[in-house]
């Protein structure tokens, strides 16, 4: 029934990575949130990152129907969802093969032994069975025949088919985790029973297979009680787990009710930015006006009249989507109207990796307009900083009234840690430009002297009655104007709009060393792998690298210039071709940079990033 | 500056901006303005709070000739424009200038959810089978055979009926008038105004310049009352100079009959029903060739968008527990860290 390859030491630990894996219908994803929030309420820190195919359904132990689930959790800071995996639980062997690259030499892998029948062998495309041909023998394998398990603990439980009993062997395993991490069943027993309320057999069922799985493990001493990760030391307050999407939809909520404006939202469905739009439908007791529309276009274009009509205008989007938009976003600028843009990026181009992450639209954020169109570009940096930044989005768009895209990633609003939860009253105010009272020749186009933002009347005022439009304009009166020189002055006013934007966001921070031999830059969602691997290399005496993260793309914080010249060498590292780089070599031509580029849809790895910088000093 | 109240009575003039119209002489344009210009002051809506919202083509210009509030946006996105501007006020009267062109090409999937959604709008289009503004390509609407400069051996391409598709996407308004009549026009646009739900206006307006005369065999003067049939609902089906001819349904196709020959009389000749939720005979009224029909077709009162989200809104609202952000982000699975 058991083996092991290697006897266990109890073991203390700073962080574990732990990798639930099975079929797209095993319930990984379920199994993976449970143990992370457990974890999270005993203390850790915690990083969270799911994978999962594009397929809802792909067939049965096919290798690329494989879902997994990963979570890194520590009594110590965790940035990332971690590169090698401590613990995998593998429900079959598609599972086995498609992730035993991540594990660890030497470290553990539970396998349900029932599902490696031949059938599913050969839809692995094993030859052999793994479990017997010693291709195993540096890891330490637990095999468990989890389905024959679940289907005895579940013999007296009245009410249950065979799909039923066969589906909850996921809670099996989650049993046996807990019981190896010393966590409480406690949390994941509530959940059972707010989510089978009325159906007690149901909430009977998965708390025995879950207890069924924490006495199993218990009663093997193979398996020893011994993986201890303390509590993290954490800023005090109150916490709660939160994913990336839903920190991008609450830091909306938060900015709506902060600038006293509804807020609404157009929107179309794309992966994988459609969890925002997901949650922001719920919240109808707040305003919300969430309007579903045909297309993408629609989406961006019933945001601008909403903008226009006076709310707090949000769209939401992934890359493919965001071409869609460009015209609008176009229109958006030229009209001068607050409007915040949400890019989810994918891997791209064209349809692409739906699923998988990239930051491949940096550049189509900048310049996918036709004529000279700047718009504000920031980003978040972290699952927890998603709302943050969509507060920042907010607050931006309003004080500048421009047209605002923020640009997130599949790998952090897919992601998830623990959030210090913000309480309203302790946001930065938001103001608007919003006026009621006429001035003798009023215009639509006065601007604020300081940001050049110009006034925002909106339908409904009396004696602001006036047009707006897509055609050049004058510059004063906002009529339409095909005058020469005027155009070129409007052109140079919407670039000093944006340009002036510096004025209002924070200055670059550096870690680590703030100046030396190397400059470590990124930007966006690559923070977590870029802050654990400096951190990493400044740990093994490497004491002269200094890291700086970009959240501000356009404008760029105004002492860039000063933090660059600080350095002797500089690195830029992206999930793309080189597109921030680019954007940097054109700004600051006097630096030379050198670049690391990735572009297999997932994160860098703390390994391939420092023998990066390694090279550099 | 006075501010303006709905009991203040307005003239045309108040809607009149101080932009120079630009369009050709001679064309429709100038009669839909006009006539809207007239219609506004009737219809009892306060001037700020009127929104004309527009896309790209010779219909498109219209907002800037109108002193309310207006946005000339992009081809074939002004319904999406207009659906933000009406869903974020509700209060607002909100007004799709559009043309054949920019409502049912490059527009076209903007036009069937708008009308399927049922939002409180009214859209009017200009429709002069031609693109006028790109100078006088064919449009979705111009016919089989149509010399343009983009097909100058004919179009190869069957246009659609405006109404046909209108009534295909649920529309529960449709009108048809010709663009040389601004009193039936101007009634229309009240009418169209007092109906709850979208409404679509299909004028029938001739472009002087790349396809002059398109409409006259139903729209001259001579022959407008011989060809045209102007349905008023709850009247009978009657037309001609001399209200002599009718119309009946004859087995499955609507015919038309004189009154006082083969024994017909007024009492044999339907009624139109615009309220009728059924919309089988506007269908086939929308299709009819002889006579054209012109005047309020469909006009059948639904529930809208804003009233079925206004329901759902209240009704979370008060069984909510949220009130405010805190009350969610502090809410269900939070932890202490000390």
């Amino acid at each position: 029934m058991i083996t092991t390859k290697t006897i266990l030491q109890p073991e203390v630990l700073e962080a574990v990575v732990v990798r639930f894996v099975g079929d797209s219908g095993d319930g990984m994803q379920l199994t993976g949130t449970q143990f992370t929030d457990t974890s999270a309420m005993f203390g850790n820190d915690i990083a969270t990152f799911p994978n999962y195919p594009s397929e809802i359904r792909a067939p049965q132990g096919s290798l690329y129907g494989v879902s997994g689930f990963q979570v890194h959790i520590g009594s110590v800071e965790v940035s990332t969802p971690g590169d090698n995996v401590d613990l995998l639980v593998a429900m079959n062997p598609a599972a086995l093969k498609t992730n035993l690259y991540a594990v660890k030499p030497g470290h553990t892998i539970i396998v349900d032994t029932d599902s490696f029948t031949k059938k599913n062998l050969d839809k692995a495309e094993y030859k052999t069975n793994p479990l017997e041909d010693g291709s195993l023998e540096n890891y330490r394998v637990i095999q468990v025949d989890m389905t024959t398990m679940t289907k005895e603990a579940l013999k007296d439980v009245e009410g249950l088919d065979n799909k039923s009993i066969t589906r909850s062997k996921n809670m099996f395993s989650l049993g046996m985790v807990y019981w190896m991490y010393d966590r409480s069943l406690e949390h994941t027993v509530d959940f059972f029973n707010k989510k089978f309320k009325g159906k007690p057999h149901l909430v009977e069922a998965n708390t025995k297979v879950l207890n069924a799985g924490y006495y199993f493990a218990e009663t093997l001493e193979l398996i020893p009680n011994a993986y201890t990760i303390s509590p993290a030391k954490m800023v005090p307050g109150t916490y709660r787990i939160i994913g990336g999407n839903t920190a991008t939809a609450w830091g909306l909520l938060a900015a709506s009710e902060k600038s006293g404006l509804e807020l609404f939202l157009g929107s179309y469905p794309i992966t994988p930015a459609t969890d925002i739009l997901h949650e922001l439908v719920k919240h109808k007791h707040f305003g919300v006006k969430a309007f579903q529309a045909e297309d993408e276009i629609a989406g961006v274009t019933s945001a601008i009249g909403a903008a226009f009509a006076g709310d707090l205008a949000i769209t939401t989007t992934s890359g493919p989507g965001l071409a869609l938009k460009g015209e609008a976003i176009g229109l958006a600028m030229m009209v001068e109207l607050p409007l915040v843009i949400i890019n989810v990026q994918r891997g791209g181009p064209s349809t692409g990796l739906p699923t998988k992450t990239e930051q491949s639209d940096l550049l189509q954020a900048m310049y996918g307009r036709n004529g000279e169109s700047p718009v504000i570009v920031i980003a978040a940096s972290t699952p927890a900083n998603c709302f943050n930044f969509a507060y920042e989005a907010a607050r931006l768009a309003l004080e500048h009234m421009t047209p605002v895209i923020l640009l997130t990633d599949g790998y952090i609003a897919n992601g998830s840690a623990p959030w210090k939860v913000r309480s309203i009253a302790d946001m930065p105010e938001i103001k608007n430009h919003k006026i009621t009272k006429v001035k003798e020749n009023w215009s639509p186009y006065d601007r604020d002297e300081k940001t050049l933002a110009r006034n925002w009347p909106v339908p409904g005022t009396p004696g602001m009655e006036h047009r707006i439009g897509g055609l050049e304009k004058e510059s004063v009166t906002g009529n339409i104007s095909y005058e020469q020189i005027n155009h070129e002055k409007m052109t140079h006013i919407r670039a000093e709009k944006v340009r002036l934007v510096e004025n209002n966001i924070p200055e670059l921070k550096t870690e680590f060393a703030d100046s030396g031999d190397l400059l470590v830059i990124g930007w966006g969602g690559t923070y977590g792998s870029l802050h654990s691997a400096v951190k990493q290399i400044s740990d093994e005496g490497y004491k002269n690298i200094g890291f700086a993260h970009f959240n501000y793309i356009n404008p760029m914080p105004k002492n860039t210039e000063e933090i660059l010249s600080k350095y002797k060498k500089i690195i830029v590292c992206e999930l793309n071709a080189g597109q921030f780089v680019s954007i940097l070599k054109t700004r600051f031509s006097k630096f030379e940079f050198s670049q690391h580029n990735k572009i297999q849809g997932l994160p860098f790895s703390n390994d391939e990033l420092i023998q990066q910088f390694k090279l550099l000093v | 500056m006075e501010t303006t109240t709905a009991e203040k009575k307005y003239t045309f003039k108040d809607f009149t901006s101080d932009q120079e119209v630009r369009w050709c002489p001679g064309c429709d344009d100038y009669v839909i303005l006009r006539s809207m210009q007239k219609a506004l002051p009737e219809m009892g809506v306060k001037k700020e709070d009127v929104v004309f919202i527009s896309g790209i083509g010779c219909s498109s210009r219209f907002p800037y000739y109108m002193s309310t509030y207006g946005m000339h946006t992009i081809h074939g996105r002004a319904p999406g424009i207009a659906s933000g501007v009406k869903l974020a006020n509700p209060n607002l009267s909100v007004w799709i200038m559009t043309g054949d062109g920019d409502s049912m090409a490059i527009g076209g999937n903007h036009f069937i959810h708008l009308l399927r959604r049922n939002i409180d709008l009214n859209m009017v289009m200009f429709n002069n089978e031609i693109y006028g503004l790109t100078k006088g390509q064919f449009s979705p609407t111009s016919l089989i055979g149509q010399k343009t400069k983009s097909s100058p051996y004919g179009n190869t391409q069957p246009p659609f009926s405006p109404g046909e598709l209108a009534l295909g996407a649920n529309a529960r308004f449709f009108a048809r008038i010709g663009g040389n009549n601004p009193k039936d026009m101007t009634q229309i646009f009240i009418d169209a105004h007092k109906f709850k739900g979208t409404s679509l206006i299909e004028v029938l307006q001739n472009c002087v310049i790349f396809n002059d005369g398109c409409f006259d065999e139903v729209t001259d003067k001579e022959v407008k009352e011989e060809m045209q049939i102007f349905l008023e609902h709850g009247k009978p089906m009657i037309f001609g100079k001399n209200k002599d001819k009718g119309l009946v349904l004859n087995k499955l196709k609507l015919e038309v009959v004189t009154i006082g020959e083969n024994g017909i009389t007024q009492e044999d000749i339907l009624v139109h029903n615009a309220k009728e939720e059924d919309k089988t005979l506007h269908q086939m009224l929308v299709r009819l060739e002889y006579p054209l029909a012109t005047g309020i077709i469909r006009s059948f009162a639904d529930v809208t968008l804003e009233e079925r989200e206004d329901a759902l809104t209240a009704q979370v609202k008060a069984n909510s527990k949220f009130k405010k952000t805190d009350d969610l982000f502090f809410s269900g699975e939070t932890y202490e860290v000390k």
